[in-house]
């Protein structure tokens, strides 16, 4: 039997392992789970370790210190030894006394992460959607486009309305609070139907691997 | 020291992240940082794992209710991660043909795409329960979900064919404008967010992320 037959199997056993689930909580899922929970957490080792520390910490240390080798000279390199650091206080969490000194690298995150998507986001998601919204309602003989940019315009502006809770919605301003919960509910909607059918497509291909690549059925 | 440190280095980072984007020179500390933001994520993963083999090592060692289950999260987590780094070529541990590659397609991608469709059962469960068009608001969700997944299918092409290709159209229609306005206000509602949590992160306003022990 191949490599590939045998990792076929260990494929197709696994996924009816998961499936024993929709029957009931039995060991043969609990297993499944268990090794899925296991690889995932080896999964993402492996890939945090070849894509972030390698590339971003070890290979630069190793740099300055050839630096330091051959030219006899410190190299800026060394600067990186400043996030491993950081890194290492991470780590402190599991120790109660000194835990709290995670707090500096949970710190560097938090700001890091603050001030990145201040300005993506304002960029992005807020100017950007602006301007695009920002268009002409009467479009001279497309009757389509018309309708369609005084929906877009409409839509929006009375989405926005209904997320502004510094004023009750009553009256005029409540009606377009609600007419924009009606366009909210059509993007729910809108949504959820991909939701569903990105999970009916896995479902699919589960099936399509169950008969078609392990039976051979087809 | 406990309080002060952590809301300088936030103020202090945040800044710099910030004004690094009007001021280009800057992009040399910008950068810096991320580099450094990317090695404590590593360590952050790192530290969520050990945590992990931490817990479910308590667990065998007490014989606690299941604790076959975790020598198996043990076992999965040593097997991958010692093919990964010592025998799958260093940093083209992904490409088709090695070690890690061949456990991933055979274990993981199994594993994970399974438990993703599982789902399926259970949003079909679900919104049979929810979906009830019990006023106008769920009314339009349940109908945007419903032209949308037949305007998306096969079956759903079929019936357009015979419709005059209706059903296809209504589908586009909706992506394109009411579903594009909503998704508009809850984009500009998140930017709006976005940056007043920044920054009143940034400001020392917000610190429940230094408190506790």
């Amino acid at each position: 039997m191949s490599g590939e037959v045998i990792g076929v199997w260990i494929g197709a056993i696994l996924t009816l392992g998961i499936f024993s689930f929709l029957y009931k909580d039995n060991p043969f899922y609990k297993f499944s789970e268990a090794l899925f929970v296991g690889i995932s957490a080896g999964y993402w080792f492996v890939v945090t370790f070849w894509q972030y520390f390698v590339p971003k910490f070890w290979d630069n240390l190793a740099l300055a210190y050839s630096e330091l080798l051959t030219k006899g000279r410190v190299d800026y390199h060394w600067i990186y030894l400043v996030g491993g650091f950081f890194g290492v206080l991470m780590l402190l969490r599991l120790v109660p006394k000194i835990g709290w000194l995670s707090r500096w690298s949970l710190a560097f995150i938090v700001g890091t992460t603050a001030g990145l998507q201040f300005t993506r986001y304002l960029e992005s998601n807020g100017i950007k959607q602006v301007v695009g919204t920002i268009s002409p309602l009467l479009v001279s003989g497309n009757m389509n486009a018309t309708i369609g940019n005084i929906i877009i315009v409409v839509g929006t502006f009375c989405g926005l309305i209904y997320f502004f809770f510094s004023k009750e919605h009553k009256g005029a301003f409540g009606g377009a609070a609600r007419v924009g919960v009606w366009f909210l509910m059509i993007t729910f909607g809108a949504l959820f139907g991909y939701t569903v059918m990105s999970r009916m497509s896995l479902l699919i291909g589960r099936m399509d691997y169950l008969f078609g690549i392990w039976l051979s059925l087809y | 020291m406990r309080r002060e440190v952590p809301l300088v280095l936030t103020a202090i980072v945040g800044i710099t992240m910030i004004i690094a984007h009007f001021i280009p020179p800057l992009n040399i500390l910008k950068n810096l940082f991320e580099d450094w933001f990317f090695i404590i994520a590593a360590f952050a993963i790192y530290l969520g794992i050990l945590n992990l083999i931490l817990i479910n090592g308590d667990k065998i060692y007490k014989k606690q209710k299941g604790w076959p289950f975790g020598v198996v999260v043990i076992l999965g987590f040593l097997v991958i991660t010692v093919i990964g780094i010592f025998f799958s070529g260093g940093k083209s541990f992904q490409d088709p043909g090695t070690p890690f590659y061949y456990i991933y397609m055979n274990l993981y991608y199994p594993l994970s795409a399974t438990m993703f469709a599982l789902l399926a059962f259970f949003v079909a469960s679900a919104s049979y329960r929810a979906f009830r068009a019990r006023n106008v608001e769920a009314t339009m969700l349940l109908g945007a979900a419903f032209i949308l997944m037949l305007g998306r299918v096969p079956i759903g092409y079929w019936i357009s064919t015979w419709l005059g290709h209706t059903l296809a159209n209504a589908a586009d229609w909706i992506m394109d404008f009411p579903q594009l306005a909503g998704q508009r206000a809850i984009m500009i509602g998140i930017a709006l967010g976005v940056v007043s949590s920044a920054l009143r992160v940034i400001l020392g306003l917000e610190r429940a992320y230094s408190a506790g022990e």
